[in-house]
């Protein structure tokens, strides 16, 4: 089956959101289709569709692609987002991972019990300001190139721009100490392909609220 | 500067188990320096070798990489054990990472509470025996093929093996209804470089001990 790659999972952020980001910085059409009830995940487990009886679930060039990093390393390759060779591949995947990390605390936010909300919002804050900013920061510092790997774009780029405005939707001045990341914020949103994304009606899901926070813990129980 | 890789890690499985698993398996000799103070961690942080301040890290070819996943897929790369082509490496990265949430669940076990232990050994058998092993089972039952990819051994074979022997030494008999798994199994221990590692005497670290537990605590603030 040719034609544009189809993503299931919910009308909202979570795990499928970074996929949406790359797909979308590398150019690729894609369609969704969202799980709103317990009925229609059960449904889709019981006709085999995935593996790990688990969503993101990318239908791609004749594969029904399972978990996130895998789904993002065939993106990535495929598009020409992975690096000349395995050593621009290793600084990509080392720089994705951490990148990750700090997504995975946002990602978990909205389901923190209400009286950890606080304490994990300073986590959220004191990680990117302390641990994962200062990196990138220093790594544009000092080749002065405007991507992070190989003076060429790539899955980097694409994972530290998402990460940088969610982090900025929780932490408005994140980036103050950082003037590197606020010059590669701008380069990245005028990229063509980004700026695409970034406009109302691009496929980019808002941030979770209640009733995402809601649907997910219908859906998976 | 040609030469072994090196290690930095604690003196157990933890994180770096899988990394060690996959260089003996390519037959990769490797060194390792063992954290065994918060001291020793505050040193490596200090020096600024550490890029987001955490280990695992490895010194390998010039670089000094962190971040398990990068780490394990270079050496996979570099060592052929990654496919042959973009389609085979998304197999294989899809079975890894279905091992890697199974063997997240029995590394991060160790670290509950004891009152929720039993609970969560239980749910490490559930998930192995009707979600991941299944799906092993299914595709050497599939292609009838002796690897899960691209009937070449491959980084998905040592991470699978790693984790049933894992899964094993919490409930012994977890293979019992996966034949396929159980010959899997002896094939692959078999292989002479995997072989050498299980023997006593390798570099494979003993499974998680509760003075294991109290360093790793102790050593990281957790």
């Amino acid at each position: 089956m040719s034609g544009k790659s189809r993503l299931t999972y919910l009308n909202g952020r979570g795990r499928m959101e970074s996929i949406r980001w790359l797909l979308a910085a590398a150019g690729v059409e894609f369609e969704e289709v969202y799980l709103e009830t317990k009925e229609q995940y059960d449904k889709l487990i019981k006709d085999g569709f995935l593996l790990f009886q688990q969503v993101p679930l990318v239908e791609i060039d004749g594969m029904k692609m399972v978990q996130t990093r895998a789904i993002m390393s065939y993106i990535a390759g495929k598009y020409n987002l992975h690096g000349k060779d395995l050593k621009e591949r290793a600084l990509i995947d080392m720089y994705v991972e951490g990148v990750s990390d700090l997504m995975q605390m946002i990602l978990m936010f909205p389901f923190s019990p209400p009286d950890a909300k606080e304490k994990n919002l300073e986590s959220i804050k004191e990680r990117a300001t302390n641990r994962y900013f200062p990196v990138f920061e220093k790594v544009l510092k000092q080749h002065g190139q405007d991507f992070l790997v190989g003076n060429k774009f790539s899955w980097a780029d694409v994972m530290l721009m998402e990460a940088i405005l969610a982090v900025e939707e929780k932490v408005p001045a994140v980036l103050s100490g950082f003037p590197q990341l606020q010059v590669f914020k701008t380069k990245m949103s005028n990229m063509p392909t980004i700026k695409k994304f970034l406009q109302p009606g691009s496929p980019r899901k808002p941030p979770p609220d209640a009733h995402y926070v809601e649907t997910v813990l219908k859906v998976f129980k | 500067m040609a030469g072994k890789p090196k290690l930095h890690y604690t003196k157990g499985r933890g994180k770096m188990e899988s990394i060690r698993w996959l260089l003996a398996a390519a037959g990769v000799e490797f060194e390792e320096e063992f954290i065994e103070t918060k001291e020793d961690l505050e040193k490596l942080r200090n020096d600024g070798v550490l890029l987001f301040q955490q280990v695992p890290m490895v010194e390998i070819d010039g670089m000094r990489m962190v971040q398990t996943r990068a780490i394990l897929s270079y050496i996979a790369a570099k060592y052929n054990l990654y496919g042959k082509d973009l389609k085979e490496r998304a197999w294989i990265d899809m079975y890894v990472e279905g091992t890697t949430d199974l063997m997240g669940m029995i590394m991060y076990l160790h670290f509950q509470p004891a009152d929720t232990k039993e609970k969560n050994l239980a749910l490490i058998i559930e998930r192995a025996t009707t979600r991941y092993f299944p799906v092993y089972e299914k595709a050497l039952k599939d292609h009838g093929q002796d690897y899960l990819v691209g009937n070449k051994l491959s980084w998905a074979d040592v991470h699978l093996l790693e984790a049933i022997l894992m899964v094993e030494e919490c409930k012994p008999d977890v293979l019992s209804a996966f034949p396929l798994l159980q010959a899997f199994k002896g094939r692959i221990s078999n292989i002479p470089t995997i072989k050498k590692f299980l023997q006593p005497g390798s570099q494979r670290k003993p499974p998680t001990d509760e003075k294991f537990v109290a360093v790793v605590r102790k050593i990281f603030n957790i």
